[in-house]
């Protein structure tokens, strides 16, 4: 079997096709990297109008039953308890020995928990919740459910909504039910839309037909995420780094580190209390050269450190990068050197995100 | 067109008198996508076919471009450093690489356009 033909597809597979997507391999999917426009244009088209991203990719699921958020709190510091019916949050599921399982975003729609992990790990996250529910508690996966992500700043306009920031509900757009939450992985206003697989593609060309909406591949998607400062699973983060390293502890509950009754917690605790060898930051490389993932790190001649996601930033019209360094190199400003092709590289640490975000908060 | 080959790493050269200009195809930028920093050789540098002697990089990825000749090299276009997005907007011409006096015998595996064209067509 090719490589090709053991890949599984999305909902809208052939209309990326029809649309002139450079179909790639990504987490087992065949995804479009890029439509002819190009990554450059498609990024910034996203943040001057509007982008629809395939996602279909990541794993949807929810989590019913009394006790349900209780449930989940056994493998996340993030306040899921607190969460209140019609919003949604960022967390991370956490092993053992305090390392990132994956991160995802979990919703309180009332009757029920939807949750959104990546495509990477599902396998990986919906065994591991299974593994600690109690009897009365079900988590089912949503395999017939297709996820699309409109983003940028005529979202706004082109779909109404009355919810803020991280808002979630139930509702029709062009007459489909889908669950659209405010939210997405572009630093830009916008929604990311489950909708059921048989009903995807009619809704992505209703999207793509609305004034300024142009479809947005892998490639764009990563540019965008990359100057927002957010991170990619399985670059930025791994099972061997905890949320204090990555910097993600503004995601975790207060309540949470109060109790530290979460999986891994005296390992995250140990880290907050006595501090971590190393820190995720972000990094800009001086002049147009950009630096990759991998790109090592160093400082007065010694290695330091790692790039772990890096590339041109098109909005910045500069290099960007984000990496982990120790910690007395992880102040704002500090001077780094990256070792591209063997020759150094001058770096300076600076604050995230590189392009403002613009959440309607 | 005057005299253009063309290599399996998606090159072209123009020989112009005693020179070999070289840059990436069309084929090439199109694969790549937006260039947006080009690591250009020495002047002056001694280089073998097929050794790696510049680095395009794209918002993707960094790709390598090798001297499809051997010889010497007279000249780069300094012109990518400031506007590397000519390797995309005019990939033969504005958007050269560098130019090689060639040494020795070249390389037999060169191809013309028509058999570059069936080269492409074959890779699709």
């Amino acid at each position: 079997m090719t490589e090709s033909e053991s890949l599984h597809t999305t909902p809208l597979d052939a209309l990326h096709r029809e649309l002139g997507g450079r179909m790639v391999p990504f987490a087992g999917y065949s995804m479009p990297v890029q439509y002819p426009a190009g990554i450059m244009a498609e990024h910034l088209h996203c943040r001057a109008q509007a982008g629809l991203f395939d996602v279909s990719h990541m794993g949807q699921a929810e989590l019913v039953g009394e006790g349900a958020a209780a449930a989940l709190e056994q493998l996340t510091p993030a306040d899921v308890q607190a969460l209140k019916p019609g919003r949604q949050r960022y967390g991370l599921l956490l092993n053992e020995a305090g390392g990132i399982v994956d991160d995802f975003m979990f919703a309180n729609m009332g009757d029920r928990l939807f949750l959104v992990v990546n495509a990477s790990r599902k396998h990986i996250d919906l065994p591991l919740i299974e593994s600690v529910l109690p009897r009365g508690v079900t988590l089912r996966p949503l395999p017939d459910r297709a996820l699309l992500a409109l983003q940028g700043p005529a979202v706004a306009t082109l779909i109404p909504t009355p919810m803020s920031f991280m808002g979630i509900t139930e509702m029709q757009i062009a007459g489909i039910p889908v669950i659209a939450s405010r939210s997405g992985y572009t630093g830009e206003d916008g929604l990311e839309i489950s909708v059921a697989a048989d009903h995807a593609e009619k809704l992505a060309r209703a999207l793509l037909a609305m004034p300024g909406v142009m479809p947005i591949g892998l490639g764009a998607r990563d540019s965008l995420r990359l100057e927002a400062g957010l991170c990619l699973y399985g670059n930025d983060l791994d099972e061997g780094t905890s949320p204090v390293e990555a910097n993600l502890v503004w995601s975790m509950g207060k309540r949470r580190r109060m109790e530290w009754n979460f999986r891994g917690a005296d390992v995250v605790r140990d880290h907050l209390d006595n501090g971590v060898r190393r820190l995720r930051v972000g990094i800009r490389p001086e002049g147009r050269q950009p630096a990759r993932g991998h790109t090592p790190i160093q400082r007065d001649g010694a290695v330091i450190g790692e790039v772990t996601s890096g590339g041109f930033g098109p909005s910045i019209g500069s290099p960007v990068a984000m990496g982990y360094v120790a910690r007395d190199a992880a102040a704002d400003g500090t001077a780094l050197d990256l070792i591209v092709r063997d020759k150094p590289l001058a770096a300076r640490v600076m604050p995230m995100p590189f392009h403002p975000h613009r959440y309607a908060r | 067109m005057p005299d253009m080959k063309y290599t399996k790493d998606h090159e072209w050269i123009r020989f112009e008198g005693d020179v070999a200009v070289i840059g990436i195809t069309d084929h090439a930028q199109n694969a790549l996508g937006d260039v947006v920093f080009v690591d250009l050789p020495e002047p002056g540098r001694e280089v073998t076919a097929g050794e790696s002697i510049a680095v395009v990089e794209s918002v993707k990825a960094a790709s390598d471009v090798y001297a499809p000749i051997t010889g010497r090299v007279t000249e780069v276009n300094s012109g990518l450093v400031d506007e590397p997005a000519l390797i995309n907007s005019e990939p033969t011409a504005g958007g050269w690489f560098f130019k090689i006096t060639p040494e020795g015998a070249l390389p037999d595996d060169l191809m013309d356009a028509d058999a570059y064209a069936a080269f492409v067509e074959s890779l699709a």
